[in-house]
């Protein structure tokens, strides 16, 4: 959910900014500047991967890359830190399970 | 590799004066930032600052980080590099970092190390759950991408960062169900308390959480009562519904470079962790690597400014681009920081710098079985 009115932040949104990403195979409107991390909790999406172990579901702890909470699969390349790496027109990004594959 | 005289690494307050300084000289500085934007802690907090007038206080961090930021661009002999996270510290001393998915070497003369401070976690069960997360998070969903974490939070901790996180997150909308402290007492300032008081939300002391409940993300939380011996009083368990549990219990520094560049470091809990030994210029054990800020131990926004400032100022001296006024000025910066320090907080604080002063640590470095 995104704020809408804010007694300090000026949170006008930028239509030309808007942008579409793919997460598990459904579209997910965004805006330019965003994390991917912060665009999927806009969308209601709180679970971004499950853990290497006991596949527990993982959602965002810090936010500034520093506990690998948050590790997807994005276009293919396993942990990526999505609340540090900004989400991007056409990204494909999945749930990530285990510790993520190496990709050649 | 890329060569510079002077590289920081870490782009929060303490690492931009410490750029600034450094450049001021004449020097070329190279300042790293894992982020897309420089500003550290600071680009996320709205409310207006606590501390000495003349370092800012009643300034939103917000409008710090930006004047801070305008400052760097200013400096042509400063290169900005964002999205680069430093990975290693080689014996060489050459840095490994990652920028644009490439790795990169960086040698430079001196190394300031300015990386903040990590949150610290709170063992309870199913704390790994969704919805629990630490209060820097919340934060930066909020303040930075104006997006709400949640509809209903548990804040735990009454610091001033967990009181001053619940104020923000009623701005935004959302309802604080209960702010509970496993201390008897309210740690953060009462200005910070009774706002959050006057609009209703409880502050439960000597109370703890005991468990997260939710299947795939938080539903809410077992809460219960502390004994004066911080133990949980049995039967005292209150469930509580809310979809976020934030934790705001303290700061822990981020001293893994400095470990690896095998820098002594020593756990010192006035400081928050694992905090290098240093002289008074912020040197550290390694003639190469100077700290400032969190990393040197957890205090505030202006104190790491100023340990930047002197941290900058000494390393370029060391590598010939000195000033006249060099010792005045570092006297200047010295006094006020002792100023900043002078409150009961700042004991404690003078207290922990005191143990870690290089010549004063005796005992055993807290890694030296790792080499
Ligand atoms: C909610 C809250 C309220 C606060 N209120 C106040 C206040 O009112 N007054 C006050 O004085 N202080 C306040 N503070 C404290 C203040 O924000 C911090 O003390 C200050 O930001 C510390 O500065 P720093 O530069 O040491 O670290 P940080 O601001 O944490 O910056 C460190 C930077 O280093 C980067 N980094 C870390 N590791 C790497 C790496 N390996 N490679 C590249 N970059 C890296 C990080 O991304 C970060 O940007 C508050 C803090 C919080 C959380
Ligand atoms: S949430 Fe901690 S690394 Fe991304």
């Amino acid at each position: 959910m995104r704020i809408e009115n804010h007694p300090i932040l000026d949170l006008d949104r930028d239509e030309e900014k808007e942008i579409t990403f793919t997460y598990k195979g459904k579209e997910i409107k965004a805006y330019e500047g965003e994390t991917i991390a912060a665009a999927l909790y806009a969308a209601g999406i709180r679970v971004l991967k499950a853990s290497s172990k006991y596949e527990r579901p993982r959602g965002l702890f810090c936010a500034i890359g520093n506990c690998s909470s948050c590790h997807m699969v994005v276009d293919g390349i396993p942990n990526v830190k999505t609340c540090i790496t900004k989400v991007k027109e056409g990204m494909v990004v999945e749930e990530e399970v285990g510790k993520g594959d190496i990709v050649d | 590799m890329i060569n510079t005289d002077i590289l920081v690494i870490g782009g929060g307050p303490a690492g931009m004066t410490a750029a600034i300084k450094a450049s001021e000289s004449g020097a070329q500085v190279i300042i790293i930032e894992r982020y897309h934007e420089l500003g550290g802690q600071l680009i996320k907090q709205t409310h207006r600052f606590f501390g000495s007038k003349k370092e800012q206080a009643g300034i939103r961090g917000i409008s710090i980080a930006q004047e801070l930021t305008e400052k760097i661009e200013n400096h042509s002999n400063i290169r900005v590099m964002t999205e680069a996270t430093a990975e290693g510290y080689y014996e060489d001393e050459v840095v490994t970092i990652s920028h644009e998915n490439k790795f990169k070497k960086i040698k430079a003369k001196k190394v300031i190390i300015a990386t903040g401070a990590s949150e610290n976690m709170l063992a309870f069960e199913n704390n790994d759950l969704p919805g629990v997360y630490g209060a820097g998070a919340v934060q930066t969903l909020m303040n930075l991408y104006g997006i709400l974490p949640g509809e209903k939070v548990i804040m735990v901790g009454a610091g001033n960062i967990g009181l001053i996180v619940s104020y923000q997150l009623l701005q935004a909308g959302v309802d604080v169900e209960a702010v509970i402290e496993a201390a008897p007492k309210i740690g953060g300032y009462l200005v910070h308390a009774s706002k959050i008081r006057r609009a209703g939300v409880p502050i439960y002391t000597s109370h703890s959480i005991k468990k997260a409940i939710g299947e795939n993300s938080v539903q809410g939380a077992e809460v219960v009562e502390l004994n004066d011996n911080w133990e949980m009083k049995v039967g005292t368990e209150k469930v509580i519904e809310a979809d976020i549990i934030c934790l705001a219990v303290g700061l822990n520094p981020l001293s893994d470079l400095l470990i690896q560049a095998e820098c002594e470091v020593v756990y010192t809990p006035e400081l928050g962790g694992d905090v290098p030994i240093r002289d008074e210029n912020l040197k550290t054990t390694k003639d190469h690597i100077f700290v400032a800020g969190d990393v040197a131990g957890i205090e505030e926004a202006t104190a790491a400014m100023l340990e930047g400032e002197i941290a900058g100022l000494k390393a370029v001296s060391e590598i010939g681009y000195s000033n006249e006024n060099i010792f005045e000025e570092l006297n200047r910066l010295k006094t006020e920081l002792n100023k900043l320090r002078s409150g009961p907080v700042g004991k404690v604080i003078k207290n922990g710098i005191e143990k870690v002063r290089r010549g004063n640590y005796v005992g055993k470095n807290r890694y030296s079985h790792l080499r």
